[in-house]
């Protein structure tokens, strides 16, 4: 290290990034979700409280797993960077991900993964729908395919909820519980910002706050069903939410799991 | 084997009804609706496109190896594309398919429900039929399975558990 020309140190101020396109980031959106859950489901495959459960789990992390190949394989095509879905799903960073939230949550007991499950299920029926009459063809084609899955995702966890609130006082309780934990969570799924404006401007998006509407009111009438309540309101998103990269501390500890064989092993192949 | 003339079509098609499903070994992937388009270049290259039935099935890439080599095996040089759209149905099976699938112990799909509503729970769906003794007496146990395209029945009458191929 000595005699060379001296390098400078490096900066710590990191150079500024390109603008990202926002059909890359939109793609990374939909793409992250379905991966991040599909792992958090996957984490079910073995522990499941029956074993008919614990294989209607694993198969919803599967399709979930192919959802998420679809559209990461797409956002790689899209970016032009040579990166396909195994680069974007092992070789990413915390930051990069561009998942929300509530899916990376750890999954807590069986009505906490269902109480998830059935918020984030209504959300992709309510999604999808709408973008499998995208101006993207590409893009409408994915969602078509996967909103036929997600259908019978959202009969599964709905039926799930009714059973456990309309259930006894013991489940009754625990799901009343998760669904009170989790609101909080449910604003950033259809928090709106550029990338969402820019979307919804090039008639490749939808206009989401028509769609929390209509996921307001297919998640109420079932809740409600279940002789289950929800809050009022849930608190307004403070500053970045897991669709610019900022996440809770639970994702770092999933992704170290997922990406470990992928990264200590890179370009292995079975 | 094929000598120096441009393949037919019809002859990819015939090598192509050997090539079975992996999972459901009684059905080729033309039975399965997974083919959905094959082309013959002036040059000869064969070009196959493909729809996975699931998302997620696992069987989709060696399905696509399993086209491959069966195709070279037969003299082609060939090549397999993925198509999304339109998204594959089990409404694409007919009728002699379904009559394979009863033989072989799996209840064939019923038809599937397109339009209605985006959250439809404890619907009314008509019970599969016994693959077995061929009752109506059955009752839908999970509509998850051994496989992505599977749910588990059971059968009151000869008192078996079944599998149904999933309708989507």
């Amino acid at each position: 290290m000595t005699g060379g020309p001296a390098t400078p140190a490096p900066s710590i101020v990191p150079a500024p990034r390109q603008a990202p396109d926002a059909l890359v980031e939109y793609l990374l959106r939909l793409g992250d979700d379905r991966l991040v859950l599909g792992h958090r489901l996957s984490e079910w495959c073995g522990h499941g409280p029956i074993l008919e459960e614990d294989i209607a789990l694993s198969n919803v992390a599967l399709d979930l797993l192919g959802q998420a190949t679809m559209f990461l394989r797409l956002a790689g095509q899209v970016e032009g960077r040579g990166r396909d879905e195994d680069a974007l799903a092992y070789f990413r960073e915390v930051v990069d991900f561009r998942n929300c939230q509530l899916v990376e949550l750890p999954n807590g007991d069986f009505g906490f993964t269902i109480a998830r499950q059935f918020l984030f299920d209504v959300h992709a029926v309510v999604v999808l729908d709408a973008l499998s009459r995208s101006g993207n063809a590409e893009l409408a084609a994915i969602a078509a395919k996967s909103l036929k899955e997600a259908k019978y995702h959202v009969r599964h966890s709905g039926e799930w909820v009714l059973k456990l609130g309309d259930g006894t006082a013991e489940s009754h309780q625990r799901i009343q519980r998760a669904f009170d934990a989790l609101w909080r969570f449910t604003p950033e799924l259809f928090a709106a910002d550029v990338v969402d404006a820019a979307m919804l401007a090039a008639g490749v998006g939808p206009d989401l706050a028509a769609l929390q509407a209509v996921w307001d009111g297919l998640v109420r009438d079932v809740v409600e069903r279940a002789t289950l309540s929800l809050p009022h309101a849930a608190p307004p998103i403070a500053g970045r939410s897991g669709r610019q990269g900022s996440h809770t501390e639970a994702l770092g500890h999933l992704l170290a799991e997922m990406q470990i064989v992928a990264r200590s092993h890179p370009g292995a192949k079975w | 084997m094929v000598g120096a003339a441009a393949p037919t079509r019809d002859a990819v098609l015939a090598v192509l009804d050997e090539v079975m499903d992996p999972e459901v070994p009684v059905l080729s992937v033309r039975e399965l609706g997974i083919v959905r388009e094959v082309e013959v270049a002036g040059d000869g290259a064969v070009t196959v496109t493909v729809t996975p039935t699931y998302s997620g099935c696992p069987a989709i890439q060696v399905i696509e190896q399993d086209i491959l080599s069966a195709l070279e095996q037969a003299g082609y040089r060939a090549s397999v594309r993925t198509t999304y759209a339109p998204a594959w149905t089990s409404d694409w099976i007919e009728s002699a398919a379904r009559a394979k699938l009863k033989a072989y112990g799996i209840a064939p799909p019923g038809r599937s429900e397109s339009g209605g509503g985006l959250v439809q729970l404890m619907r009314h769906r008509a019970a599969a039929q016994c693959p077995y003794c061929d009752s109506r007496d059955t009752e839908l146990r999970s509509e998850f399975g051994s496989t992505a395209c599977k749910s588990v029945c059971w059968c009151r009458a000869c008192r078996q558990p079944f599998e149904e191929f999933k309708a989507i």
